[in-house]
C-alpha cells in the first residue's frame, strides 16, 4: 500500500495503483486520477460511466468488465474505447475509486 | 512491474470451437488492459470471421484427450453438435460471448482484424464472405509489418 495525496487529501492506493478505500473519493479526485492517466477534461459522457461504475460496484461488490459496460451503461464498446483507450473498465474503475473488475471477457 | 507489453498480434490458425475462442480471449483481453492488437486469422481460423461459418463453430470430439472422451464415441454422429452444445450453455452462464458476437465486439474495441491471403486463395473466398468489420485481407510480410513492435502468438 501507498499512501498519495490526491487533491488534497491523503488516500490509499491499492497494489495496482487503484483507490484502496472507495468511500475516500470525489470528483476532485476523480479529476486528478484522470488528469494523470492522460483524459482532460472528464467530459460527461465520462462521467456517466464513472458514476455507472461506482453504482453498479455498490451494488454488486464488483466493477462491470468491458462487455457488461458495453451492454448496460448505454454507451457502446466503440465510444467506451474512444473516451478511455487505454481499458475502459480499467481506467473508469481506476478514475471511480473502486477496483480493478476481474474477469477475463 | 516496470516492464509492460504495448503490443501484441494473435494468429489463430484453428477452426475448432478451443482452436478460436483462446485466441479471441487474448486480443480481447490486451484491448482491455490498454494494449494495441491486432487478430490474423489463417487457415481454418478464418472460418471465426466467415459470415456464414462463424456461428457454426464446433467442439473436436475426435483427437482431442482434452474431451475425456475416446475417438471411437467422439466419431460418433451427433457427438461434435452434443459437446458444442454443453459447452455453448456452460459458456454463456459465465458470459463468454458467442464468436460473432464476439468478435464483433473485438473489432469494436479497435483491434487490428485481417484474414491471410494464401489461406483466402486456398479457400477460394472473397472479401464479401467476411465480417465487414475485417481491415484486410494481408500477405504474411504484412502481417509482419503490422506486428512489428510489438508480441506475436500463434494459436
Amino acid at each position: 500500500m501507498t499512501v498519495i495525496t490526491l487533491a488534497g487529501i491523503d488516500v490509499e492506493l491499492n497494489d495496482e495503483g487503484f483507490l484502496a478505500d472507495p468511500q475516500r473519493w470525489n470528483e476532485e479526485i476523480a479529476q486528478e486520477i484522470a488528469r494523470k492517466e492522460g483524459i482532460d477534461p472528464l467530459t460527461d459522457q465520462h462521467w456517466q460511466v464513472i458514476r455507472f461504475m461506482r453504482s453498479e460496484y455498490f451494488d454488486k461488490g464488483t466493477g462491470p468488465t468491458v462487455r457488461i459496460l458495453g451492454k448496460t451503461s448505454g454507451i457502446s464498446i466503440k465510444e467506451l474505447y474512444q473516451l478511455f483507450p487505454k481499458g475502459p473498465a480499467k481506467i473508469a474503475a481506476k478514475i471511480a475509486g473502486i477496483p480493478k473488475p476481474r474477469g477475463c471477457i | 512491474m516496470s516492464e509492460t507489453i504495448d503490443k501484441v498480434s494473435v494468429v489463430i490458425s484453428k477452426g475448432s470451437l478451443e482452436g478460436i475462442y483462446p485466441g479471441l480471449i487474448m486480443a480481447n483481453g490486451a484491448r482491455a488492459e490498454g494494449i494495441e492488437a491486432n487478430l490474423f486469422f489463417t487457415f481454418f481460423g478464418l472460418d471465426a470471421i466467415h459470415k456464414k461459418r462463424q456461428g457454426h463453430i464446433k467442439v473436436a470430439t475426435v483427437g482431442n484427450p482434452g474431451m475425456h472422451l475416446s475417438s471411437l464415441i467422439g466419431v460418433l454422429p451427433g457427438m461434435s453438435a452434443m459437446a458444442t452444445h454443453m459447452m455453448g450453455r456452460k459458456m454463456n452462464k459465465l458470459d463468454i460471448p458467442p464468436i460473432p458476437e464476439f468478435v464483433e465486439m473485438i473489432a469494436d474495441t479497435g483491434c487490428g482484424m485481417y484474414a491471410c491471403l494464401a489461406s483466402v486463395d486456398l479457400f477460394g473466398f472473397a472479401k464479401e464472405d467476411f465480417i465487414d468489420q475485417l481491415d484486410g485481407i494481408i500477405t504474411v510480410g504484412d502481417f509482419y509489418a503490422r506486428a512489428a513492435g510489438g508480441e506475436i502468438i500463434f494459436t
